[in-house]
């Protein structure tokens, strides 16, 4: 695992809520242009550590952090770092498909526009709605709501929404767990195709899933004072085959959960 | 494998009891509306069968009079209209001001929560004190005199706390995932509220805004204190003139001995009923028809 390019970095990271100390040392590089996956039982902080990299924790005004987080060479938490321009650079993925209450052309157009986009806003629609591979399906109904659009259909949406600002890196948090065998399978082949165009970091649940999709795999563990630290990240194969942690591979083998 | 202990003979559904039992909660519930409904009814026939002879062109396009066959509700009609539409244009926009700011902007703090818990007082205090309030400060200290402008502003105390309640409501139902969509495309603070948040409660916040002026329409303590005119025979036509409104018109009205001036009360109560009915009537309208375009 030799690459001096690291896209994210985090170095003795420590994440509280309140009191409550949610990530204590976790230092991780991402490297660009792959996936990786964030795995580990409910409660490791893979969602916090997600939130930490666009700076959604912000909005939860008792969050506070410690240690270093790094976009490229830029410290994420600096003053002189402005959210909302680290937010355009770095997209995100939620949970739950959540399409504005408009229609499905508005949506993509929402991200261009608060961008000042300049170029031509059909063109740049169409081509984010090709790479969330949605695009042969809503063609025609393009100015009808998005709230129509089946569980699977809003996820690809949402992703052609995050994809249309442009990111570097798409942060995607457990993106399939609420739709169904099919949307979940149109979201992992989806996730394959657009690695190499952009970064993505994946929290999911489903460690088969986290198989097939990244290329490298964090596994995240709760210490004695529920808080998460990092236990082991490596290339996905040696994580799923051959895991240099006992407590990795207890994990990957159902042993605890 | 643990033995299950629990056997069908120990079960007693007793269906039939619990039926009537469903049956005897129905019958209160329809009762107590049939009740509301019924006394409504007998409210609207003896109000409709004695101002329907009265009302006619002449009874909405004439001015008091000392003879019930002449008098109409011309000045109170359009005092009213005035003091509602000046109401809607200081109430509604610092309604939902303060109810945005209150939602979006406030810290979750000491003072905001005694804020909050005022403002849902302020909805209960009874309006008279707002007419008397407004008699001191807008009549008596800011020197308006008793103008439409000054009931206007009262007005717009009494039934702001009913817009910020509504509009808050309203934005409270924005789901919070929206919110969160957009700050992750990277929009600021005002572009959440104005692309994302408003959008969604506007029919909402409307709603709320038109029973508020339905409410503002509908009251009269707060006018008498300000106003304090009846008998007007000219119409308002600037924010500064004098003015009187359709339920202190009805009251004056209804206070008199002759039979002629009872029925012109009617009437009078049958207009500004189809004036509130028609208001909450577009409320509705809007509600629905912004509920089935986000549906679609």
């Amino acid at each position: 695992m030799v690459t001096d390019e690291y896209i994210l970095s985090s170095d003795n990271l420590n994440v509280y809520y309140g009191n409550f100390q949610a990530l204590a040392n976790v230092s991780i590089k991402i490297k660009p242009n792959i996936v990786t996956a964030l795995i580990g039982p409910s409660g490791c902080g893979k969602s916090t550590l997600l939130r930490c990299f666009n700076r959604m924790n912000d909005l939860i005004p008792i969050f506070s952090l410690d240690g270093s987080i790094k976009y490229k060479s830029q410290e994420l938490y600096d003053d002189t770092t402005d959210a909302t321009n680290i937010r355009s650079q770095i997209g995100m993925v939620f949970q739950k498909p959540n399409p504005f209450p408009k229609s499905i052309y508005d949506n993509v157009a929402f991200g261009l526009k608060i961008n000042g986009y300049t170029g031509n806003y059909d063109e740049a629609i169409e081509n984010s709605l090709r790479r969330a591979a949605l695009w042969e399906e809503v063609k025609d109904r393009l100015n009808k709501s998005a709230i129509g659009l089946s569980g699977g259909q809003q996820q690809r949406l949402c992703i052609a929404r995050a994809l249309a600002v442009n990111p570097e890196v798409l942060l995607m948090d457990e993106p399939a767990s609420a739709l169904d065998p099919i949307g979940t399978l149109a979201i992992e082949e989806l996730i394959r195709e657009l690695a190499g165009s952009v970064t993505i970091v994946i929290v999911t649940h489903n460690m088969q899933q986290a198989a097939r999709v990244s290329d490298e795999t964090a596994f995240l563990m709760v210490n004695d004072n529920r808080a998460g630290y990092l236990v082991e990240h490596d290339y996905t194969d040696k994580i799923f085959t051959n895991p240099s942690e006992e407590r990795t591979e207890a994990y990957i083998t159902g042993r605890f959960s | 494998m643990i033995k299950n202990i629990l056997k069908k003979e120990n079960y007693n559904q007793n269906l039939n009891s619990r039926y009537t039992k469903g049956k005897l909660y129905f019958t209160v519930f329809f009762t107590a509306l049939m009740i509301a409904i019924i006394g409504l009814a007998i409210l609207l026939f003896q109000i409709i069968s004695q101002g329907t002879e009265m009302l006619s062109w002449t009874f909405v396009s004439s001015y008091p009079s000392r003879f019930p066959e002449k008098a109409g509700i011309l000045s109170a009609l359009v005092g009213s209209i005035w003091l509602m539409g000046l109401t809607g244009i200081f109430a509604v926009p610092l309604g939902i001001g303060t109810a945005v700011y209150l939602e979006e902007y406030a810290p979750k703090n000491k003072f905001t929560q005694f804020l909050e818990i005022n403002i849902s007082n302020l909805a209960g205090v009874p309006s008279i004190v707002y007419g008397l309030l407004g008699l001191a400060v807008f009549v008596g200290a800011l020197n308006m005199g008793r103008t439409l402008i000054a009931g206007a502003l009262t007005m717009a105390l009494l039934v702001m706390p009913i817009v910020i309640l509504a509009s808050r409501e309203a934005i409270k139902q924005v789901p919070y995932s929206h919110r969160e969509a957009a700050y992750a495309l990277g929009a600021t603070r005002w572009e959440v509220v104005r692309s994302v948040v408003l959008p969604s409660a506007i029919p909402g916040i409307m709603t709320g805004a038109i029973l508020s002026m339905s409410r503002a329409v509908g009251e009269a303590a707060p006018v008498l204190a300000v106003s304090a005119l009846v008998y007007l025979t000219f119409v308002p036509t600037d924010p500064f003139d004098r003015f009187t409104v359709m339920p202190i018109q009805i009251y004056n009205w209804v206070s008199r001995p002759q039979d002629g001036f009872r029925e012109l009360a009617a009437s009078g109560i049958i207009l500004l009923l189809v004036l509130l009915l028609s208001m909450n009537s577009i409320a509705i309208y809007i509600r629905s028809k912004y509920q089935n375009k986000s549906e679609e």
